[in-house]
C-alpha cells in the first residue's frame, strides 16, 4: 500500500505515538486485504467497549491511546459497554471501576457516547457508496448490504485506527468489483421468522469465505429490517463474510461471469445449526436485544403480548436514545406493564449481567446472543423465534 | 540448508517455535483464555491445546471484531505466538491484532502450508524477508 508523504511522516511518529500506531494498523490491514491507497472515511464505529470483551489489556491500552491528544477526525460512534449506568447492578467493583476507566478513555478521544450496537438504527445515514469504517460485525454487514454504505469487516483495533486519521484502506468492500457475489445460498426451506434468517446468517458465514455472497430470494425481505438486522448479526458471528446481495440477474450474471456455485440450504441444514446453538429445553430468563432492539421492536414486543404479562423475567437490552423515544411516545409504560425490564448502554451479547452464578438458562430470539452467551458466559440457551417465546412465556 | 517457502508479509519481525497447525478458523474472542492461551472451545480441533510461544498455522479468525484485543491480550500476558502464519487469506482482526502485538504475521505461502507444514515441526518465520523456514 502506498502512502502520501503526509501518511508517511504520521507514520514515522511526527503526529505522536497513538497516530503513528493507528497507522501500523492501517498498514497491516492494507497489506491483509491488498489496498493500495488510503481513503477518506466519513463515519468510524468502534467495537470493545465492554470491559467483559477487551480485559486488562485492551483497557490499559486505551488509556495510553487516549493519553496522546490523538482525537477522532470523523464522527465516531460506540458499541455497548457492560452495564446501564443509571441502574443498580451486581457487578463487583473492579468491574466497574475498569468499564468506567474505558468509558473516560473513549471520551478522551473524542468519540460519541452512544453505547449502541445499531448505530445504524439511531444516527443520521450517508448517501449510499459513502466508505466507512464499521467494526461490530453486524453494523458493518447491515450497513454494506442494507443502506449501501461501504466498509470492511473492521475490527476494533482497526475502526479506531481510522477513527483517528479519517482513513481506510481503499480495498475489498470498498471497492465496487469485489461487491458481486461468486457463491449463492439457495434456501430450500421455508424461512418465516427472524430466528429462520438467524439460522440462515449463522449457515452462510460458516460455509462462505468470501467477504460477498448472495442470498436466494432475499429481496423479499429486503424491508424487514427484524429479519435483515437478525441475518446481519448471525452472519457475523460465523465467519468473515461482510455482506449479502440478492442473487444477480441473469443480464449481470452473463456480464460479469458472476456466479460460480450454488450452496442449497435445506431442513436438515436449518435444523442441524439450531441444534448446535439451543443447548436446553427450559430457559429461567428471556433475553432480548443481541443486537439491541429498536423502536419497531419494541412495540413488536409490546403488540405481541397484547394484555398478558411475561411469565418469567425478561430482559430487554436498547441504546438509551431507543429508550428516551420509546418513553416518550409512552411505549416504555406498556414494556413495564407487560413485564418487560429496559437495559440500556448495554448488550445482551458478553453481558456480565448474566451469569452461570444467578441464571442456569437463558431463551433468546437471537442466534448471536445464542452463541456468545453459550461460549462466552457459559450458559444454557433455548433458541425460540419471539412470537413463540410471546406464546410459550406470557399468561 | 532447511526448506524455504516464500510467502507474504502482513506484519514484520521474526519468530520460530513448533508448529502447530489447524484447519479450523478462530474466533478469538470466544474460544480463547487469554491467561494460558488455551482454545476452550470444544468443538475446535485445538480444544485444550495452548498457543503459546508456538508458530500457529490457521485459516483466519472469524466473528467478532473485538477477536483483535484478545490477541494483544495474550502479548501482554506474555503468552502470545512467536508468529502466525495464515493458511487462508490473513483477516483484518488477525492483522491489526499482531500490528499492535509486534506477532509477525504472514500468508500466501507459495505452496500449500498443509503439505509443507505439520504440528510439531520446528518453524522458522522470517516476515521482513517474507520467507518460512521448516528447520
Amino acid at each position: 500500500m502506498q502512502l502520501t508523504a503526509e501518511e508517511e511522516r504520521s507514520l514515522n511518529g511526527e503526529d505522536g505515538k497513538t497516530i503513528a500506531s493507528a497507522y501500523r494498523i492501517l498498514l497491516a490491514i492494507g497489506a491483509a486485504t491488498e489496498a493500495k491507497k488510503l481513503v477518506p472515511i466519513k463515519w468510524a464505529h468502534i467495537s470493545g467497549v465492554n470491559y467483559n470483551t477487551i480485559g486488562d489489556a485492551g483497557t490499559e491500552f486505551l488509556e495510553k491511546f487516549a493519553a496522546d491528544d490523538a482525537r477522532v477526525a470523523v464522527k465516531t460512534t460506540v458499541n455497548p459497554m457492560g452495564f446501564d449506568r443509571t441502574k443498580p447492578n451486581n457487578l463487583d467493583e473492579n468491574f466497574v471501576k475498569q468499564q468506567m476507566r474505558i468509558v473516560k478513555s473513549f471520551e478522551g478521544l473524542g468519540t460519541t457516547p452512544s453505547f449502541t450496537c445499531v448505530p445504524y438504527e439511531i444516527f443520521e445515514i450517508p448517501q449510499t457508496g459513502t466508505p466507512v469504517s464499521f467494526a461490530e460485525s453486524n453494523a458493518a454487514i447491515y450497513s454494506n448490504s442494507v443502506l449501501g454504505l461501504l466498509t470492511n469487516k473492521e475490527s476494533s483495533l482497526s475502526a479506531i485506527a481510522s477513527s483517528l486519521t479519517g482513513k481506510a484502506p481503499y480495498s475489498d468492500l470498498r471497492i465496487e468489483e469485489f461487491r458481486h457475489p461468486k457463491i449463492t445460498i439457495r434456501p430450500e426451506v421455508e424461512l418465516s421468522t427472524e430466528l429462520d434468517y438467524g439460522l440462515l446468517g449463522y449457515f452462510t458465514g460458516k460455509v462462505v469465505k468470501d467477504s460477498c455472497v448472495a442470498l436466494d430470494g432475499i429481496t423479499r425481505i429486503k424491508d424487514d429490517i427484524i429479519k435483515t438486522k437478525s441475518l446481519s448479526a448471525a452472519l457475523g458471528t460465523s465467519g468473515t463474510c461482510g455482506m449479502f446481495t440478492s442473487s444477480p440477474s441473469e443480464e449481470q450474471v452473463q456480464k460479469r461471469e458472476s456466479i460460480r456455485e450454488v450452496i442449497p440450504f435445506d431442513k436438515a441444514e436449518l435444523s442441524g445449526i439450531k441444534d448446535e446453538l439451543s443447548t436446553a429445553d427450559e430457559g429461567n430468563v428471556i433475553v432480548l436485544g443481541s443486537p439491541q432492539l429498536g423502536l419497531n421492536e419494541l412495540n413488536l414486543v409490546v403488540d405481541l403480548v397484547k394484555d398478558k404479562k411475561f411469565s418469567k423475567r425478561c430482559m430487554i437490552f436498547c441504546s438509551r436514545t431507543i429508550h428516551n423515544q420509546a418513553t416518550k411516545v409512552g411505549l416504555n409504560d406498556r414494556i413495564e406493564k407487560i413485564g418487560g425490564e429496559i437495559v440500556c448502554d448495554s448488550c445482551a451479547c458478553l453481558t456480565p449481567l448474566i451469569t452461570k452464578e444467578n441464571v442456569d438458562s437463558i431463551i433468546t430470539n437471537s442466534i448471536k446472543g445464542a452463541y456468545y452467551l453459550n461460549h462466552f458466559n457459559r450458559m444454557e440457551v433455548v433458541l425460540k423465534d419471539l412470537k413463540t417465546i410471546v406464546r410459550d412465556y406470557t399468561n | 540448508m532447511p526448506l524455504q517457502v516464500k510467502c507474504r508479509k502482513i506484519v514484520g519481525g521474526t519468530g520460530k517455535g513448533k508448529a502447530v497447525v489447524t484447519k479450523d478458523p478462530i474466533n478469538f474472542l470466544a474460544m480463547l483464555d487469554t491467561r494460558e492461551a488455551t482454545i476452550i472451545d470444544q468443538t475446535h480441533e485445538l480444544f485444550g491445546r495452548s498457543i503459546k510461544d508456538i508458530v500457529l498455522v490457521f485459516p483466519n479468525a472469524i466473528g467478532s471484531s473485538v477477536g483483535a484485543y484478545t490477541i494483544y491480550s495474550l502479548k501482554v500476558n506474555a503468552v502470545a505466538p512467536t508468529a502466525i502464519v495464515c493458511s487462508n487469506k490473513a483477516d483484518i482482526t488477525t492483522a491489526s491484532g499482531c500490528a499492535i502485538s509486534n506477532i509477525p504475521l504472514v500468508d500466501m505461502l507459495e505452496k500449500p502450508p498443509s503439505f509443507i507444514i505439520h504440528s510439531g515441526m520446528d518453524v522458522r518465520i522470517d516476515a521482513d524477508k517474507a520467507i518460512v523456514e521448516i528447520l
